[in-house]
């Protein structure tokens, strides 16, 4: 007796107002929409100095010399920093690999790589200096695909390797391979009655997240620093920062600033270290903000890929076997490249059963603008080549593609690839279903408005390059598959601080944690998930710093699920310190404070029957509860080097699409009229969000399969840096999007949630490039489709 | 920097006769890109945003006098009669933003063979009034361009306005961009029929050095059109002819490859817009004619 056991539906979530499952808006929202939010860039110190950096011009050069001295006389100048002035041993840093200069050290590898550092007291002073900076290049050959990679007197990107994969890799530069092998292939494909292959490939996307790379750091007096920073993980940037500072992480305190948009692109650091070298050599506050122009190579950017498949199956129609090759090309650094690898050989075989695989995905080192994450990475490319393979056998068989699918989908119980049982819900036959039967938009909608062609409905829209002429209608469905949350044996955990007191007569909850709201609403969901454990309405939410222990990275379609789920694990200990507060308080007046399952609802505690016990306000008198507390997921494992084999992923994530598009196959033009997604939720905490996350994700996917790439040389330099030439959609570019959410609860998630950021970025563009194909009938195996592809010119 | 703000015309023109190389600044649209971007560091900048006089218009028997600042909402809200080529070039401009803010006379100024409204200038017929302390010339479009991002414009020299034709028959303006909206142009196609002379008018933009027009198939089509009858008789043009010009409007563009479009492409995408744009304004006119007959 005594002790209280969990009360089971406190875990479905409690009647608080406010609470999860209801669409509570955005605390930032209007301040976004009415342009007050204060981003990173927007910060100011009295006495600032602003740092710039002097990047190379070229991909592939040995430093001769660097002379700073002219740069250094400049007026305004207080540092010129370069390689031989980083204060430590500690020289590079690395997600996962530290292979990435500080500053270039005798030898530049991509275009745009940072080689030296200035401050001075105005941004064009400092601008102006480093232009005066004299850096003697000797250019190199240039390493920029799989051929030039491997050939057996390439330039070695990284010679004398010491890294863990150096030792399994085939060639130095390669920095990872997965293979993996299940089933026996030959026998296989013996049985089967088509057999397609093909060979795709997925340009270099870009993050094109809104608000450049920017931050202040402010020496302080104990010799540490303070920087304020955009990024997705503070924890992370700690750990590869402070080494190169030569400081202890205690004396890096760092606090998360107004972050537009992040999409992966901030999952490496940028300007995080330069800015506190310059602030810790000039004694002054730093701020270093990028252009537009800058930020283009500031981060890294998605990888491009070639895909090489082929697939079997019976004339019933089922499946019987995939092999695949996917090269990757990583650039010049490692960046999150081994992780891309493992998604990309893991989830190559998309949501379906196929017993009998041979797979291999390779990540390159190159002379290429270095590539890591992005929303849905190793899966988005995965995604494009096997729907695109899909289509190819529906249409082999003469069977309709939808029903083709389903015919293959996975589903609870089916075995990956690795091994790896799908433990919880997989609906894809289900999604694939619900998209098939939403309705189709009107044809020819142009022609709604009356006399006069609306052009904003057809292809080229406001550009007014055609009133019908030659264009024709496709239809094109895709779905995948995701994983969610840090795979392959990574220690994925995230941690909440929540504290409960009395202020000003009210139960208030104060959450903590150094989650990176990145724009996806994990600052509102933290808030739903207080109000339903504590029953309390007041919640705030503390800024993110690094004063709490890690909450992982806001990537991976994770951060609703492992800090969320945090949250919910702190918020579930103070519920049982107030209860033991208030069964040593209250306990002798009522039975019940022993007997009953309680809860905290709307400021109280009551029985699981609703009687109410006491008030909160009385049970804390005065009393603050504060906890902080690590919450892991379920562990993976690593996967077997040679055979693929192990339990790598956590949590999957499943999305479904139908595009309809209008091409004007004259001119190549593509209007995508409609793009429905279906996808399973689990559990959607805040519907709201749930639907904006899969729009933006579905209309990213988009912007790859019909605009968006990063175009690089064959000298392996970037030609396209700017938002006038690197295209992404705008409203008129952004299809209606229909989306029906299923909630199919995963019994491991808090809340039976599912991760959602990712999985609707991976159908989108296999959707889309699928309807193209329906009406143009071209075979189209690389993204983005330009109008050349289109029109054969 | 400096930074001028000429408060009246005289003024800015004697600011302009001091210092040569000020740049003037009209929308901005262009100009602060360039600093942003660090393409261009002026020593002065010349604002004309003072200047009333270039936001206004005057319709006139023949021609519309444009002040150079007036900006394209402007144009695509009050002069879509007598201007439809331009305005329809207009609405393809950047984003209402860009809209609200750009110029043709800024877009003469940068002179860029992307500029869209180029090829209706050229299609309309247009004269630019080019003025300095020195006096007046009026500079016929053609021979506005010299070369990539440059005009004919003297060192002390100003855009007060340009002279356009209004429209005494239908115009169009095509452009091909790999988006729906707020897209540089891989290239353009400005057509306008001139029934009172019974001449056709093109102009071709992104596709050469300089926006040009294509001389060669608007002769073969004035031709074609006078041979046939058609301005009076009002039929449909023969397939053949609007193919064959729309071959001459390819033929006349001398395109490269870049990171925008293959000039491969480029010759494809135009000839197909001659092509659509002789069908809609063919129809448009013999439409007109038909009312007129039976009014
Ligand atoms: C986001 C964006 C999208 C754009 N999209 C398009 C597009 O789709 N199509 C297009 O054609 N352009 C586009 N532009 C470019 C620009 O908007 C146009 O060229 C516009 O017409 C420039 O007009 P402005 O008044 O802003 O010129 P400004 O920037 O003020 O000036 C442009 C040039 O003209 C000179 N100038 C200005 N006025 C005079 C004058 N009276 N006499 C002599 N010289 C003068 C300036 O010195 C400068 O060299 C875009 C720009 C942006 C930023």
């Amino acid at each position: 007796m005594g002790a209280t056991r969990i009360p089971g539906n406190i875990t479905q979530g409690s009647t608080a107002k406010g609470g999860i499952g209801e669409s509570t808006l955005r605390p930032d929202g209007t301040l976004k929409v009415t342009g007050e939010f204060a981003y990173s860039s927007d910060m100011w110190h009295e006495d600032m100095l602003w740092g710039f950096t002097l990047r190379s011009p070229h991909a592939h050069a040995e430093i001769k010399s660097i002379d700073t001295s002219e740069a250094l006389a400049q007026a305004g100048v207080y540092a010129v920093l370069t390689y031989d002035d980083l204060p430590t041993d500690v020289k590079n840093y690395g997600l996962e690999i530290q292979d990435t200069p500080v500053l270039a050290h005798g030898r530049v590898r991509h275009h745009g790589e940072p080689v030296a550092l200035v401050a001075a007291d105005h941004p064009e002073t400092a601008r102006r200096a480093a232009a005066k900076i004299k850096v003697e290049y000797v250019q190199l050959p240039v390493v920029h695909d799989e051929q030039t990679a491997l050939a057996e007197d390439a330039p070695l990107l990284h010679p004398g390797r010491d890294d863990h994969h150096a030792g399994h890799v085939p060639h130095p530069n390669v920095v990872h391979r997965q293979p993996i092998h299940r089933g026996d292939v030959a026998a296989a494909r013996a049985r089967a009655d088509v057999i397609v292959s093909g060979e795709y490939v997925v340009g270099m996307q870009d993050q094109a997240f809104l608000g450049p790379e920017s931050g202040l750091a402010v020496p302080a007096e104990d010799g540490g620093v303070d920087l304020y920073i955009a990024t997705q993980w503070l924890h992370s940037d700690l750990r590869q920062i402070a080494p190169v500072l030569g400081l202890p992480p205690e004396k890096v305190r760092m606090t998360l600033s107004g972050v537009g948009g992040a999409f992966g692109g901030r999952e490496d650091l940028s300007m995080q270290i330069h800015a506190c070298l310059l602030a810790l050599r000039t004694g002054k506050p730093v701020k270093i903000v990028y252009n537009r122009f800058e930020s283009f190579f500031g981060h890294v950017h998605r990888h491009p890929a070639k895909l090489w498949y082929e697939h079997g199956a019976t004339k019933d129609g089922k499946l019987t076997h995939m092999r695949c090759r996917i090269v990757l090309d990583g650039g010049a650094y490692a960046s999150a490249s081994p992780a891309v690898v493992g998604n990309a050989s893991s989830l190559s075989v998309g949501p379906y059963v196929i017993d009998d695989v041979e797979i291999e995905a390779v990540a390159l080192y190159t002379n290429n603008p270095p590539c890591g994450a992005m929303r849905g990475f190793g899966a988005v490319q995965a995604c494009f080549a096997y729907e695109a393979q899909m289509d190819k056998l529906a249409a082999e068989l003469g069977m309709d593609p939808v029903e083709f699918r389903r015919l293959n989908a996975m589903s609870q119980g089916t075995l990956l690839p690795t091994g790896q049982v799908v433990d919880s819900p997989a609906p894809v036959a289900e999604l694939l279903r619900r998209i098939k039967a939403m309705p189709l938009p009107p044809e020819r909608q142009w022609e709604t408005a009356g006399e006069s062609a609306d052009v904003r409905a057809l292809p080229g829209g406001l550009s007014n390059t055609t009133h019908g002429e030659g264009v024709v209608r496709g239809v094109g469905y895709a779905v995948g598959i995701k994983n969610v949350g840090f795979s392959e044996g990574f220690d994925d955990y995230s941690t909440a601080r929540v504290r409960l007191e009395v202020v000003g007569g009210e139960p208030v909850a104060v959450v903590h944690t150094a989650m990176a709201e990145v724009g996806q609403g994990g600052v509102t969901v933290h808030a739903q998930i207080a109000r339903t454990e504590l029953g309390v309405t007041q919640v705030t939410i503390h800024p993110a710093d690094t004063q709490v222990g890690s909450a992982g990275s806001t990537s991976a379609s994770r951060q609703t699920y492992v800090t969320g789920g945090a949250v919910k694990n702190t918020c579930e200990a103070v519920r049982e310190k107030v209860l033991e507060l208030g069964r040593a308080r209250f306990g002798s007046y009522h039975p019940a404070w022993a007997t009953a399952e309680l809860l905290l609802e709307s400021g109280k505690v009551v029985t699981d029957g609703g009687e109410v016990l006491a008030d909160l306000v009385e049970v804390l008198e005065g009393e603050a509860i504060d906890l902080e507390l690590e919450w892991r997921h379920r562990p993976t494992e690593a996967f077997d080097l040679h055979t693929g084999q192990g339990n790598g992923h956590v949590q999957y994530s499943f999305a479904a699409h139908r595009a309809v598009v209008e091409v004007d196959t004259e001119l190549g033009l593509v209007k995508v009229v409609e793009l429905a997604c279906a996808q399973d939720v689990g559990r959607a905490l805040n519907p709201l969000s749930v639907v904006g996350q899969i729009q933006g994700g579905t209309t990213q996917g988009l912007g790859l399969a019909v605009m968006e790439e990063i175009v690089v040389s064959k000298e392996a330099k970037v030609r396209n840096p700017s938002f006038t030439d690197y295209l992404i959609p705008t409203i008129l570019d952004t299809p209606t999007i229909p989306v029906d959410v299923l909630e199919l609860a995963d019994e491991h998630a808090p809340y039976g949630l599912r991760g959602i950021g990712e999985a609707p970025t991976l159908s989108s563009t296999p959707a889309v490039v699928s309807a193209i194909r329906a009406a143009t009938g071209l075979a189209l195996n690389r993204v983005p489709v330009r109008p050349e592809h289109l029109t054969g010119t | 920097m400096d930074f001028l703000r000429p408060a009246s015309w005289e003024e800015a023109l004697a600011a302009k006769a001091e210092h040569p190389t000020a740049v003037p600044i009209a929308g901005g649209t262009d100009v602060m890109v360039e600093i942003n971007f660090d393409h261009r560091r002026p020593d002065v900048l010349l604002d004309l945003n003072r200047i009333g006089e270039l936001q206004e218009w005057e319709v006139g028997e023949e021609t519309v006098r444009l002040g150079a600042s007036v900006p394209y909402t402007r144009i695509i809200e009050r002069l879509r009669g007598e201007l439809p080529g331009l305005a329809l070039a207009g609405h393809t401009v950047g984003s209402p933003q860009i809209r609200n803010r750009g110029s043709v006379g800024g877009n003469l100024g940068a002179a860029s063979p992307a500029g869209d409204s180029h090829p209706a200038l050229l299609a309309a017929g247009a004269e630019v009034e080019a003025v300095s302390v020195r006096g007046t010339r009026m500079i016929p479009v053609e021979e506005f361009y010299t070369g990539v991002k440059r005009n004919c414009l003297e060192a002390d020299e100003l855009i007060r306005a340009v002279h356009i034709k209004k429209a005494d028959g239908p115009q169009q303006f095509s452009k091909v961009g790999t988006r729906n909206a707020m897209v540089i142009a891989v290239c353009a196609f400005g057509l306008a029929l001139h029934p009172e002379t019974r001449t056709v008018k093109t102009g071709i933009g992104s596709a050469a050095p300089t926006p040009i027009r294509a001389r060669a198939a608007e002769e073969f089509l004035n031709a074609a059109l006078e041979e046939a009858g058609l301005w009076d008789n009002g039929r449909i043009i023969p397939p053949s002819v609007a193919r064959q010009f729309a071959e001459l409007v390819s033929g006349a563009a001398n395109p490269i490859d870049d990171v925008r479009g293959s000039a491969a492409y480029r010759r494809h995408a135009l000839g197909v817009m001659a092509r659509r744009t002789l069908g809609w304004t063919w129809d448009e006119y013999r439409g007109n004619e038909r009312s007129a007959r039976c009014a």
